[in-house]
């Protein structure tokens, strides 16, 4: 890897980061803070790998990236299961009017 | 190589753009599917061919499938309301913090050869042991998660068991709609 590709890849790592912080800020969907969530995680993962490689030890980055994507994955299942038992119980996927002291 | 890296990082951010930017919830997962898809490409270009993989299989996969499981249980719900932080204030503080970010990591890249490190299977199975006791925690939680996706709604149950009186009230009321 060279100096060049890495800088490319962390510009596309904050650029991934960046989207996914705006979403958890500006969306009110249930499901689509997750999914912002998850766009996070991906640049995430991308950025680990990254800095196995340019540290000198890839393998090391690599087994992290696999942690992340199991824990990234239970994320999402337990977050979707708790967005589906909302809407059945709420009526809503907005997560404003989760907040019981505002009704 | 580098031309292609910033294609497909440029793809997998405009991907991440039209599902956080899509008003519907089906587009928004099949774009993050894109994502993964891409990001598992810039991946393998970069030599972590496993990793490649897994997130395909996994991110671009197994999560999708999730996803529209989901959506298809919970449904489509048109919401065009204003985010919890106003639209300026969340593009200003984002690009703050990708700008201090920057800031603070581009200037201290560099690229150093590698180093004599353990193989990656025995890395993740010894040297990482403990990461893998914990993956196996949370896959149960995940499996525990899947219940509660898939589980159906308790059925109203009546508070008490219906009485004699109740009883003799329902049969009676039976007797005069045969006659």
């Amino acid at each position: 890897m060279t100096d060049t590709a890495l800088q490319i890849i962390v510009i596309g790592v904050l650029g991934l980061v960046g989207v996914g912080l705006y979403g958890l800020l500006a969306v009110r969907n249930l499901i689509k803070v997750i999914v912002a969530l998850q766009i996070a995680v991906k640049g995430v993962l991308l950025g680990l790998v990254a800095a196995g490689m340019a540290s000198g030890q890839p393998n090391l980055g690599e087994s992290l990236a696999v942690t992340v994507i199991v824990a990234d994955t239970i994320v999402a299942v337990v977050g979707l299961a708790l967005a589906v038992q909302v809407r059945r119980h709420v009526g809503t996927l907005d997560i404003k009017a989760l907040s019981s002291l505002q009704r | 190589m580098e031309a292609w890296l910033a294609i497909l990082l440029i793809g997998a951010v405009l991907c991440a753009i039209m599902a956080i930017r899509s008003a519907r919830l089906l587009a928004a997962a099949i774009w993050l599917a894109g994502v993964s898809a891409l990001v598992s490409l810039v991946l393998y270009l970069l030599g972590a061919q496993i990793i490649a993989v897994i997130e395909l299989s996994v991110g671009a996969g197994l999560v999708t499938v999730l996803f529209v499981f989901a959506i298809n249980i919970a449904g489509e719900e048109a919401m065009d309301l204003r985010g919890l932080v106003p639209e300026p204030l969340a593009v200003v503080l984002v690009g703050v913090a990708a700008i201090m970010l920057g800031w603070m990591v581009l200037p201290a890249l560099g690229v150093i050869p590698p180093l004599a490190e353990s193989p990656f299977s025995e890395l993740l199975w010894q040297d990482r042991g403990l990461d893998i006791l914990v993956q196996i925690v949370l896959i149960f939680a995940g499996v525990i998660g899947v219940l509660g996706l898939i589980g159906e709604a308790p059925r109203a149950v009546p508070a008490h068991p219906p009485g004699e009186a109740e009883l003799e009230a329902g049969s009676e009321s039976l007797k005069e709609i045969e006659a």
